[in-house]
């Protein structure tokens, strides 16, 4: 076996049906679609498929909005910014809400605007990794708080949020709720009319579209200060020429992800338990959170003894691809923040190592990936000094 | 920031070949027994540095003959990344053969250089030089069990930076010397500060006695106290601008008038100061008590003048406003 992808939760491949539905719009049908001659407005039937296929895969109002953005960074940057530029102009103190388990494309947003005199109320999670909604419903004070922000499904980890309990309270209290579904969308059901969230974020590279795309849905009657000014894409909400090949991709890639949602449900979920069964029958291992709580596609456990950044070098030394927070592996050396936070029982933010599968993980892969980690785990746990009780 | 900071991820393209092959390839990882070092009659030593929890431990065997008091054989446990792991590799090698004392020598750098595959170009990116320092210290803990010593004992300076072992003299020294002002400045001349960055200020990778930011305030600060010191410059005072002639006189103010007059419950201000025909003007105002005493301006008012006078310039004319 030459190479095994289980890094997922990165990036994914594009589907090539999706690299097909983009061809003929880089030397065929290039225009730009706010040019009123035919060359702009060819695209627009295609672009109007796209919009249906993003409105139906994540069951949007018509009446909704779902701006196309280069990125779900740029959608969180969008939405939080938006809601302080809003207390800029309005001349209030601002207290926001978010979590410890955030992916940076929002914590960092936050720790910026806490530079700007900000309160930002960070939530902490409960032993199951889960952000608690009695901690979010205690932290809201309907008075001041202007914004919360939580993620879906959490990129290190997949545990799922109750994000239709969040969207409860803050609806009971007037909040208006951010979600960031980067890592929800593709690997189980989204839908906007079942959860009440005013923005939700979403890239088009974990569901197997390109990179470099994204949307951020807004819900009827809510509004947002655009990040980027200078044109009227958009409906003047995000400037900029739209992406027209990668947004008709995206859209395609999402019609693909929601009809493969069953196949992510049974197969992809047989291949990660198969995946977490073979690592839980190696000794002193320890994986986050119950399998039912979390995206079908993700295991993020503690091997002891291991130092994340030298497992993943062993990995790479065979061809398997997967991710650690390590903070060794870091280039600023700290250690990812969510693995911190999610403290269980292991010491995660040096020995945490996440697989995420995709619908294109193979049987002969997870195999291949059970008998490499196995054989890793015995060469670095014997040179490592502190796997051996005795010596602790 | 430049063209070759833009694109993340280069982790590992920066580790040298012998970094590689060690980690690939480890040559002295193992244990030594009681019974291996008995059957050789030589003394067996087994250092342990770091903690799982620092996510960098090691784990170091010396087999020494008591008779020459060197190192024979040396092996090693490591729980760390590919760098931690590689740099135990060397350390390991490196105490072989050696004596004791000659071991407590070997530095990180040293560790670093043998990993190297060309002179110039070094073994690990600037954030992985701390992995070698861990080598260090298991060195002298074994030394200092084998002594049976405190580690202390082996250190003769205190050093700040420990990738680029950097002490704290020779940080101070080329504050003073270069007139330093900012952390950069410090990096790019002793290089403290330019691998992990622990050593900057509080809250990086490791904790650390001695931190750059607190070593920059506080030597500034000898500076300025330095370039008060009157009794080197008041030959120089008429050439100092206004600003520093004040700083002269506050110092002098401060240190020599204002406890006189505190004690009876009074106070003064410099309220202004000119420079006025080869004179030097300084405007006071009384405070507390000396508002409205008779003798502000009479014996008071000679004490600030003949004071100022005589501990900064003879040029000072006082003037009460």
């Amino acid at each position: 076996m030459e190479r095994v992808y289980l890094d997922n939760n990165a990036t994914t491949l594009v589907d090539p049906l999706v690299k097909e539905a983009m061809d003929p719009f880089f030397t065929k049908m290039y225009g730009n679609p706010n040019s009123l001659h035919s060359f702009g407005t060819e695209v627009h039937p295609y672009m109007k498929l796209a919009l249906d296929r993003l409105y139906d895969g994540i069951n949007a109002d018509d009446e909704d909005d779902i701006i196309i953005t280069s990125c779900a960074s740029e959608g969180n940057n969008t939405v939080i910014k938006s809601l302080y530029f809003d207390s800029v102009i309005n001349g209030k103190k601002p207290q926001m809400i978010t979590s410890l388990i955030e992916h940076p494309a929002v914590s960092e947003v936050y720790m910026f605007l806490e530079k700007l005199g900000v309160e930002v109320k960070w939530l902490p999670v409960n032993k199951e990794g889960i952000v608690d909604p009695d901690e979010l419903r205690k932290a809201i004070d309907p008075d001041k708080t202007a914004l919360v922000s939580l993620i879906w499904a959490n990129n290190e980890t997949g545990l799922i949020n109750p994000v239709k309990e969040y969207g409860e309270i803050c609806r009971e209290n007037g909040v208006k709720l951010h979600l960031d579904g980067v890592q929800a969308i593709g690997k189980i059901p989204v839908d906007m009319q079942e959860i009440q969230a005013d923005y939700m974020t979403f890239s088009g590279h974990k569901f197997h579209g390109p990179k470099g795309i994204g949307g951020l849905y807004i819900r009827k009657g809510v509004s947002v200060i655009p990040l980027i000014h200078g044109g009227e894409q958009m409906a003047g909400l995000r400037a900029g020429t739209i992406n027209t090949a990668y947004m008709i991709g995206m859209g395609y890639a999402l019609a693909l992800a929601v009809k493969n949602l069953d196949y992510e449900a049974t197969e992809v979920r047989r291949l990660r338990d198969k995946l977490e069964d073979a690592i839980l029958s190696i000794d002193d291992v320890e994986v986050i959170g119950s399998r039912d709580k979390r995206t079908p596609n993700t295991i993020l456990a503690s091997f002891r003894g291991i130092e994340g950044e030298a497992f993943l070098w062993d990995l790479n030394q065979k061809g398997i691809a997967a991710s650690t927070g390590s903070a060794c592996s870091s280039e600023s050396l700290e250690s990812n923040p969510t693995f911190k936070a999610m403290e269980i029982g292991a010491d995660l933010a040096h020995t945490g190592m996440r697989f995420s599968l995709s619908r294109y993980t193979t049987e002969e892969e997870i195999d291949y990936a059970v008998d490499a980690i196995k054989s890793t785990v015995e060469r670095l746990r014997g040179i490592s000094s502190t796997i051996n009780k005795e010596y602790i | 920031m430049a063209k070759n900071d833009l694109i993340g991820g280069a982790l590992w393209e920066h580790y040298s070949d012998k970094v590689s092959d060690r980690m690939n390839n480890p040559r002295f990882m193992g244990e030594i027994t009681e019974e291996e070092a008995a059957v050789k009659g030589v003394k067996l030593i087994i250092a342990d540095y770091g903690a799982d929890s620092c996510g960098d431990a090691v784990r170091l065997y010396w087999m020494v003959d008591p008779e020459t008091e060197i190192i024979i054989d040396s092996k090693y446990k490591s729980f760390g990344c590919g760098t931690a792991i590689a740099s135990s590799d060397v350390t390991a090698e490196l105490c072989i053969g050696r004596t004791v004392d000659e071991a407590v020598k070997i530095t990180n750098i040293d560790v670093e250089k043998a990993l190297r595959d060309t002179p110039d170009t070094p073994a690990v990116p600037p954030q992985k030089m701390h992995c070698s320092v861990m080598a260090y210290d298991v060195i002298k803990k074994a030394a200092s069990l084998y002594k049976q010593v405190d580690m202390s004992v082996f250190e003769d300076e205190e050093i700040v930076c420990e990738c680029a072992r950097v002490s704290l003299s020779t940080i101070k020294d080329v504050i003073k010397l270069n007139d330093l002002r900012t952390i950069e400045e410090i990096t790019q001349y002793t290089k403290a500060g330019a691998f992990c960055k622990s050593c900057i200020k509080p809250g990086g990778h490791e904790e650390r006695k001695f931190y750059l930011v607190d070593i920059l305030r506080d030597t500034r600060a000898e500076i300025e106290r330095e370039k008060l010191n009157f009794s080197e410059e008041r030959k120089n005072f008429a050439e100092m601008t206004l600003i520093q002639k004040h700083k002269m006189v506050d110092k002098v103010m401060t240190e020599s008038i204002l406890p006189i007059l505190h004690a009876d419950g009074g106070s003064v201000e410099i309220v202004d100061m000119k420079e006025v025909d080869g004179y030097t003007d300084v405007y006071i105002s009384y405070k507390g008590a000396c508002a409205g005493c008779a003798a502000s301006r009479t014996g008071t008012y000679e004490v600030i003048a003949v004071t100022l006078r005589n501990k900064v310039d003879n040029s000072i004319r006082v003037n009460i406003l």
